[in-house]
């Protein structure tokens, strides 16, 4: 089977003022439908810029991404991005407009169906009594479910990720983990996520690419149960992660806050 | 470290017997509360201490009583001079306005399209923003000659610099993540502008309208005392100059006067309806 997205020795650099900063190199790995693929790594890895890269943002220096056998040229809908800020969300708009308006502006659905499709997402996400609220009367964690909801009403061949529990308190964190496997249980769509956060891509992932820093390189792509289960030696999953990405030092702390 | 021991404690909370849990506010203290009641209030006293001097003073010709202004006020709006140059004003002013607005929204487009255009509006704002407007006018009278033209040029010179510099300012500091948002949808260039950039940049360009319409209003009504016989029919500055020129004080009060309700209306009236039903609603500004 084809991999429905291709990510092949990509080396993506960005210039600031002073420097041309080399943020990944030669990242290649294949997301296949339906996978909960993990980008895990500490600050500095590219993780992020990788995920910007796959939206479309920024183009590689070498290397290539296919989608459906597809350069991708540019950001579209058919890869729709969940951001870590709360701000992602349009504030001149109700919840309801918000997903209305990226429906309807992208061309996916003309606006009946479209207010149709934004109720039913926001039902998933237990928001319908906020449908006509202003984004800056919701709370972090809601605002994070808008935008889920909104990404998923897209129905994108692939939903991105960019750490978007990350702003959020531990306990709504948990929760959010937790909602958004429900969904997936629910439709099965394709999610390439973004932490820094072992124990969240543990939870979250079904497959986790380990990334080290300077520039981010891949050290590993193993599979996740879903949970910290120990393997045959004995070893907790996290421990495992923890060695690929630092050694065998037992460093605690450095990319598992949480 | 403490080796003090000491026992863990718990508390029954009490459900009853509480001074004040919620008590509706008395009729004075809801009445401060309204910022309506409390600057009428004050624009009484102040009316009050104006009326208390100009009697002690008891000079018209220096300081005419508030009630004489209210009274040559109505007298004016009565013979129809007022309104007239209210009228003449108000006319002027939206032209000018307008035209100001609109090759603002020219030079911004240009500069959020391209550099060099970036880069020409903030060489002439920084050239042209802290010249008087009126400081153009006897140039403007060589150039348009005694009318109309020369008024709405130093009118569009006025509200340019403001609203263009405030509407690229905020264009700029439109959230990154909106604008990755508006590229996510694969908006057009117009789309985005329109359904990204204007919203997002929205308090910004308010307060640049607001700015723009309170130069264009000053610079108007100083052009109108340097000259404002240009058809015959004067504006306010015109009303209050001739109004000096025959001594008759209280109707030059009255003309400011005027000038300070039309300034005070659209501030309160459509300003702050505009800010109520936008950037305060959507939590954009407190």
């Amino acid at each position: 089977m084809a991999p429905l997205l291709a990510v092949e020795g990509v080396t993506l650099r960005y210039r600031t003022k002073e420097h041309l900063v080399t943020a990944t190199y030669r990242v290649s790995f294949n997301l296949f439908r339906s996978d909960r693929f993990v980008v895990l790594g500490p600050s500095g890895c590219g993780k992020s810029t990788l995920l910007k890269a796959v939206g479309g943002y920024i183009k590689p220096t070498e290397g290539r991404i296919q989608l459906n056998t597809t350069e991708v040229a540019g950001p579209g809908p058919d890869r729709v991005f969940v951001f870590q800020e709360f701000d992602q969300l349009l504030p001149w708009k109700t919840v309801k407009e918000n997903i209305v308006f990226a429906l309807t502006a992208s061309g996916k659905l003309p606006r009946p169906q479209a207010e149709e499709r934004a109720m039913h997402y926001i039902a998933k996400v237990n928001l319908i009594e906020f449908a006509l609220s202003y984004p800056h009367t919701l709370s972090g964690g809601m605002k994070q479910r808008v935008a889920i909801a909104r990404a998923m009403a897209m129905e994108p061949q692939i939903l991105l990720m960019d750490e978007p529990f990350a702003a959020l308190d531990a306990l709504t964190r948990a929760k959010m983990q937790e909602e958004l496997l429900q969904l997936w249980d629910d439709t099965k769509f394709t999610v390439l996520f973004v932490t820094h956060s072992i124990s969240e891509a543990i939870r979250v992932g079904s497959r986790i690419l380990l990334m080290s820093a300077h520039p981010g390189q891949v050290r590993a792509e193993i599979n996740s149960p879903g949970a910290d289960d120990p393997d045959a030696s004995g070893k907790p999953l996290s421990t495992r992660i923890h060695e690929i990405l630092f050694g065998g030092e037992k460093r605690e702390g450095v990319a598992s806050h949480v | 470290m403490s080796d003090i021991q000491r026992p863990e404690m718990f508390y029954t909370v009490s459900t009853e017997d509480f001074a004040v849990v919620e008590k509706p506010l008395s009729t004075w203290e809801r009445l401060y509360e309204n910022g309506a009641v409390r600057k009428t209030a004050l624009l009484l006293i102040l009316a009050a201490a104006w009326e208390l001097y100009a009697r002690w003073l008891g000079n018209p010709l220096l300081v005419p009583s508030f009630s004489a202004t209210v009274g040559a006020f109505f007298a004016s709006v009565a013979s129809g001079a007022l309104p007239r140059a209210a009228v003449y004003t108000i006319r002027m002013l939206l032209q000018g306005y307008a035209a100001g607005l609109a090759i603002a929204a020219l030079l911004t487009a240009f500069a959020t399209a391209t550099r060099i255009g970036a880069d020409l509006l903030e060489t002439l704002t920084a050239m042209f923003n802290p010249l008087p407007s009126i400081a153009l006018l006897p140039l403007a009278l060589i150039w348009f000659g005694l009318g109309a033209g020369s008024v709405i040029f130093v009118l569009i010179h006025a509200v340019l610099w403001a609203v263009a510099l405030n509407t690229f300012a905020g264009f700029r500091s439109v959230s990154p993540t909106w604008k990755m948002v508006g590229q996510n949808y694969g908006l057009s260039k117009i789309g985005y502008i329109a359904r990204i950039l204007i919203p997002g940049a929205f308090p910004s360009i308010l307060t640049g309208l607001k700015v723009g319409w309170a130069f264009a209003w000053r610079t108007l009504i100083a052009a109108e005392l340097v000259f404002g016989v240009s058809s015959g029919s004067g504006g306010l500055g015109w009303f209050i100059f001739e109004r000096k020129n025959q001594l008759l004080i209280a109707d030059v009060f009255a003309g400011l006067l005027t000038v300070i309700l039309f300034g005070l209306a659209v501030e309160n009236l459509i300003f702050k309806t505009i800010e109520n039903r936008t950037v305060r609603r959507w939590g954009m500004q407190s």
